[in-house]
């Protein structure tokens, strides 16, 4: 569903990915892990195009990727932010945050949409006519999974959903986009410095240090003792000393 | 730096803390009659957004908004009664004797300023000394916070450096005064789980080599219980548990169990993750 075949990406003269591959399969959840500086997020940030100057191969759903992207691109590819208060807008309602993309892709009947929308995240119906001000942070966060889910993407791109909330609200989340990507067979590729949370919910991952993926592995080899790169086996050693 | 003798007396003294703010409907109450001491000793204090946790240490420095209601039957900063302060004891604790670490160094450090330049300015404020001495001074806070490569990093401005090492410059800002006490909010919220380690395993070297006393301000149930003595779990502007970090695996308060049961977990994974149920009675006074 997501070919990524040698990416390279450079800021300036500073290149910040180097050669990065990695395939996912549809319906699949794939995991990036890493430090801040990694380059998990710039992966994600260049496949959802959000960053100018790569070069090697990208492809969603057979369809290579250039510099620009199609309308059609970004009604299937879809993308949720770490900061719910900094990716909605302030001073618009949940309802017109949520017609927007409605209107961008043209789909027609807004009104029951939003109201699906609204019910699939679990969502209050008086949140519909309130400002992001006026919602805690997981219903902020719900809100900015309502958005990317109301085009009916085929792959959802996570960028530390859950790293600004509460370690109660973070279960409810993680729990409802476990039940989305079931209902709706979505593709996902998460992107978080707890390895805790991408096991959760990954069934692969890459550990990437330095802008290179250092090690690609399945879930069971989070535990099994058979991740092979030092820096993978320092995560894991953090991560069981910090559940205590 | 002297060794600090065994007080008696503790640090701090909160009894009966509340604090409201006032709404166009009447007051929210965000703190609600807790009540908890601490000496020269690293006590944790955790609880989800909106428990009152930080505003708990704000009021202990009177930084909260002059339209907030603070009362306490004794709010006890070492004998000083913070709510009868005058401004001018309060400016002498605040930063002082009492340091405060806040969660992002982006936001808290000046954009504008060198980092030696700002930690020599909190020198100052509260040191005798000429500008060379602050230099000096700022020179070795930074030894002292293990960054590598100290006189670069002096003359760096904020956005030159990675948030641990900012964290890390505000620890060394914070110590400058050589403070009794130091109240980290949220300190490594901002950072990863490697450097969020790096920087806790610090700030309790630190502490514990110069004898001051701790309050950790965090969300974090499990890892404020590896770096402190005590934990203090907050809801709702209330103190629910107060236990011994050691013993947060066997806390009785549903609570605090819900709290630690939710976090997904790498040595037993679960389908689904149980979610916190709030129960109506931990709303109601307690005790």
């Amino acid at each position: 569903m997501i070919e990524v075949e040698r990416l390279n990406v450079h800021f300036g003269h500073n290149q910040v990915v180097h050669d990065v591959s990695f395939h996912v399969a549809p319906g699949e959840t794939f995991g990036l892990v890493g430090e801040s500086g990694s380059g998990k997020s710039t992966v994600l940030r260049t496949i959802a195009g959000l960053v100018p100057g790569w070069d090697g191969g990208l492809a969603v759903d057979g369809k290579a990727l250039g510099p620009k992207r199609d309308r059609a691109f970004f009604k299937s590819v879809q993308m949720v932010f770490q900061d719910p208060y900094g990716s909605l807008h302030p001073r618009q309602t949940v309802d017109r945050i949520l017609a927007e993309p409605l209107a961008v892709h043209g789909i027609a009947d807004a009104e029951s949409r939003i109201t699906r929308a609204l019910e699939e995240v679990a969502l209050p119906r008086v949140a519909r006519f309130r400002y992001p001000h006026q919602l805690s942070g997981g219903q902020r966060q719900r809100v900015a999974i309502a958005r990317a889910l109301i085009a009916d993407p085929s792959v959802l791109l996570l960028d530390e959903p859950t790293s600004a909330l509460d370690v109660s609200v973070q279960a409810e989340v993680l729990n409802l986009l476990a039940d989305l990507r079931q209902a709706r067979q979505l593709t996902c590729i998460l992107v978080s410095h707890n390895l805790a949370v991408i096991g959760h919910l990954c069934g692969r991952l890459a550990v990437m240090q330095g802008g290179r993926i250092v090690e690609i592995l399945r879930q069971e080899q989070l535990r099994d003792g058979t991740a092979q790169h030092a820096h993978t086996r320092e995560l894991i050693a953090l991560s069981h000393e910090l559940e205590g | 730096m002297t060794e600090a003798p065994p007080s008696e007396a503790p640090l701090v003294e909160i009894r009966k803390l509340r604090v409201d703010f006032p709404n166009p409907a009447g007051f929210t109450q965000a703190v609600r009659g807790i009540s908890f001491s601490l000496g020269r000793e690293k006590l944790g204090i955790v609880g989800e957004s909106g428990s009152g946790k930080s505003v708990t240490g704000r009021a202990l420095m009177r930084l909260l908004p002059g339209s907030a209601r603070v009362q306490a039957e004794a709010l006890r900063f070492d004998g000083i009664d913070v709510l009868a302060a005058s401004e001018r004891q309060m400016r002498a604790l605040r930063g002082g004797r009492i340091g405060l670490i806040m969660q992002d160094p982006k936001y808290s450090l000046n954009p504008v300023m060198t980092v030696g330049r700002q930690i020599a300015e909190a020198w100052l404020a509260h040191n005798k000394g000429g500008r060379k001495e602050a230099r000096e001074a700022a020179l070795s806070l930074l030894e002292q916070v293990r960054i590598r490569d100290p006189l670069r990093v002096l003359d760096s401005y904020p956005h030159e450096i990675s948030g641990g090492m900012g964290q890390r410059v505000m620890i060394a800002m914070m110590l400058a005064p050589n403070p009794d006490m130091l109240i980290a909010d949220e300190p490594t919220s901002a950072l990863d789980a490697s450097v969020q380690a790096e920087i806790l395993k610090l700030i309790e070297e630190l502490v514990s080599a110069r004898g001051m006393g701790l309050m950790l301000i965090s969300h974090d149930l499990p890892l404020v219980s590896r770096f402190c003595d005590r934990v203090v779990v907050m809801y709702a502007g209330q103190v629910m548990e107060e236990l011994p970090a050691r013993d947060l695996h066997r806390a009785r308060h549903a609570y605090t169990r819900g709290l630690l049961d939710c976090m997904p977990s790498l040595s037993a994974p679960r389908p689904r993750l149980p979610t916190l149920t709030r129960d109506p009675a931990w709303l109601e006074p307690q005790r």
